[in-house]
């Protein structure tokens, strides 16, 4: 698979594997179970510039393109799918939006820290009654002098525990429906900003996914993003973007099951040969590595049109459902490789199929993948 | 200060190495490369300095083409430039002729002080350095775990059976890396990018004027043998037991 890449790409992998197999693969397990952000290694990443991998170098970012950043996301994912959400969200749903959507002014102010690492991002959509159908959020921004002053509950917001910066969905007119609906960009520390407890989570536990509450917060006028009403559209733009992050993120998180699998099957002996040479788990094998290699083609092929500033949106839908699907179902046979030993969290495999089970349900679920994809591909056969 | 690291590709410490059928060398197929660590503490500590005092860091390597990798991740830490010497009649080179060719280049370009790793991971002889120095004429520390440079001279702690020594030396030197030097930083993403388009001059054996003659060949090589299946100890009493381990450990495995 790497033969497809083009020798800068193949660089970015390398450094980036070296990187993770030294810093993040052995904290792993730990943070997993401890549930914790490891700061340690993030800092060193903002350093490398994991934090601002498309940002443009000028506002502190690494200027790479999207193969490559789906290349980096699922490299980090390979060692620790929790991490791997932090820089997708970060990158993919924070500093993009930013990017397309803000002013000179507000890319000047937000993106070099967050390019840096030295704030982390979140995106706030999802609320306890607006989970698929995004335009049922309750949550709202009304104008007054100089602000905005926003109410909001929003859940299940990745790295919302460590996040300087969120981006809210909320209505600034609540009599437009979808059209009232807007983003507001809210800095942790604001009066009225507060975060609630880590979620407990199955998978991803490193990462703090939490509720923010915002009361009657003032948010001034300059940090509306984009125009006042397009916030549906700058959701649906920047999830496109997010699901190539997703899906790079699930095809890293196969790509360490399918590894670890070959693995244990030529160490593990039984009936006197090891585990490997039956044909019941060659055939495991087999469509293990070929799902994954069909995922990541996906995946290649959105970040490729992306970077040929072509339509992309079916692809990334495409790759999204696609690579999450499968990275429950390669997790679930590297669970069954492993035997016993593959449900005990003595194995990384266990890890694995708890962080897989998500990435078929954010940034939108299957469900609703297969509803998009179908609608698109309905309306160009009437 | 102008600043010169030699570095090596060499087979990842993890990889599984192959001997070939023929013994003539290793099977590269599915190998994975990387810089030689020793090399990657010269690469720090010649970036630190550069950090510190200012100048260039030059980056050379004796290897075939897959070698380029190397020089470029050295680039993506950091250096300024590399250069590749790449000939094929230099494969497999004892290190007399390694070091011949790097001192080739180095002498062509300024260079303060030069760095090489204490010895190579892949064939660990660790002479290359060494010979460096002699055919540069300029002093060499080796095995360094500690390096300040100030008023044209560097000052290097070496560490030997149970002490430490202190050396001052006057500058341009050799001075090979051991662990413990520093911490190697990794190549930032945006470092990766710049370092594709940093300059690489690439020369043969021809262009730097070396006889590639070696003085040592490598006449076989051999896979370790093979370690022989364990012994269960049998029979029923405790003293049977430890009789029969007594007689083997003695008779068998010679070890007592
Ligand atoms: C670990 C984690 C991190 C997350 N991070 C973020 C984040 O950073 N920001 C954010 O805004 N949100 C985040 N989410 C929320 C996530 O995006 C939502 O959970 C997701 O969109 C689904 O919404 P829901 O949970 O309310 O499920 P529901 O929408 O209630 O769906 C329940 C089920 O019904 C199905 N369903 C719903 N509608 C239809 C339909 N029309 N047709 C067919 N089936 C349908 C769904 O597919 C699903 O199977 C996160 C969630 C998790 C678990």
């Amino acid at each position: 698979m790497n033969t497809l890449l083009s020798e800068k790409h193949r660089a970015i992998r390398k450094a980036v594997r070296s990187f993770c197999d030294r810093e993040l693969t052995p904290i792993a397990a730990a943070i997993d179970q401890e549930a914790r952000f490891p700061w340690e290694a993030i800092e060193i990443m903002g350093k490398l510039g994991y934090f601002g991998i498309q940002a443009p170098t000028e506002l502190g970012g690494a200027g790479l393109d999207s193969l490559s950043y789906v290349v980096a996301v699922e490299e980090v994912s390979r060692s620790s799918g929790a991490i791997g959400l932090t820089i997708t969200v970060h990158n993919s749903v924070a500093v993009h939006p930013i990017l397309s959507f803000g002013t000179e002014d507000q890319k000047n102010r937000w993106i070099p820290p967050l390019a840096r690492g030295e704030k982390i991002g979140a995106f706030c959509l999802t609320e306890p009654n607006a989970g698929s159908d995004a335009s049922a959020i309750e949550a709202t921004a009304i104008r007054k002098n100089d602000c905005y002053i926003t109410n909001a509950n929003k859940v299940f917001v990745s790295n919302g525990g460590v996040a300087d910066l969120c981006l809210i969905f909320a209505r600034t007119d609540p009599g437009a429906g979808r059209k009232g609906i807007s983003v507001i960009v809210a800095e942790r520390g604001t009066r009225g900003y507060s975060v609630g407890e880590p979620e407990d989570l199955s998978g991803m536990r490193a990462n703090p996914v939490c509720s923010i509450r915002l009361y009657d917060c003032r948010i001034p006028l300059e940090n509306l993003l984009g125009k006042e009403g397009a916030g549906l559209q700058i959701a649906l733009e920047t999830l496109d973007t997010g699901r190539l992050g997703i899906a790079a993120q699930a095809t890293g998180i196969s790509q360490a099951a399918l590894e670890a699998s070959f693995r244990y099957a030529r160490e593990r002996q039984q009936f006197g040969t090891s585990i490997g040479s039956h044909q019941a788990v060659q055939g495991m094998l087999a469509d293990m590595a070929t799902m994954v290699d069909a995922a990541r083609l996906l995946v290649y092929r959105a970040a490729i049109l992306r970077d040929e500033g072509k339509p992309f949106s079916r692809e990334a839908a495409m790759a999204k459902l696609y690579a999450s699907e499968i990275s429950t179902a390669v997790t679930d046979r590297a669970v069954q490789i492993h035997g016993g030993y593959g449900y005990s969290k003595a194995y990384a495999v266990e890890r694995y199929y708890r962080d897989a089970r998500v990435t078929r349900i954010y940034e939108g679920t299957s469900e609703i993948h297969r509803m998009v994809i179908a609608k698109g591909i309905l309306e160009e056969y009437p | 200060m102008n600043i010169v690291v030699c570095v090596k590709q060499v087979p990842d410490t993890e990889a599984l190495i192959k001997v070939k059928a023929d013994g003539s060398g290793i099977d590269e197929g599915g190998i994975k490369w990387v810089m030689n660590p020793y090399d990657e503490f010269g690469v720090e500590e010649a970036l630190k300095l550069k950090e510190k005092n200012g100048g260039d860091v030059t980056i050379v390597s004796v290897g075939p083409a897959r070698a380029l990798e190397t020089i470029r991740t050295a680039l993506a830490m950091g250096a300024e430039k590399g250069i590749h010497i790449n000939d094929p009649a230099l494969e497999g080179a004892d290190a007399y002729t390694t070091a011949s060719a790097l001192a080739a280049a180095i002498k062509e370009i300024p260079h303060d002080i030069v760095f090489c790793g204490m010895r190579a991971i892949d064939d660990d002889a660790g002479q290359v350095g060494s010979i460096l120095a002699e055919l540069l004429g300029i002093p060499q520390v080796t095995v360094v775990t500690k390096l300040e440079v100030a008023d044209g001279k560097a000052t290097a702690v070496k560490a030997i059976e149970g002490a430490q020594l202190v050396i001052e030396t006057s500058l341009p030197c050799v001075i090979t890396a051991a662990k413990g030097l520093n911490e190697p930083r990794y190549a930032s993403l945006p470092g990766i990018m710049k370092a594709k388009k940093k300059p690489v001059d690439v020369k043969d054996a021809a262009a730097l004027g070396i006889s590639v003659a070696a003085k040592a060949k490598i006449v076989k090589m051999m896979p370790p043998p093979e370690r022989a299946p364990g012994k269960i100890v049998g029979g029923e009493e405790a003293a049977e037991k430890a009789a029969q381990l007594v007689k083997l450990l003695r008779e068998e495995a010679k070890v007592i």
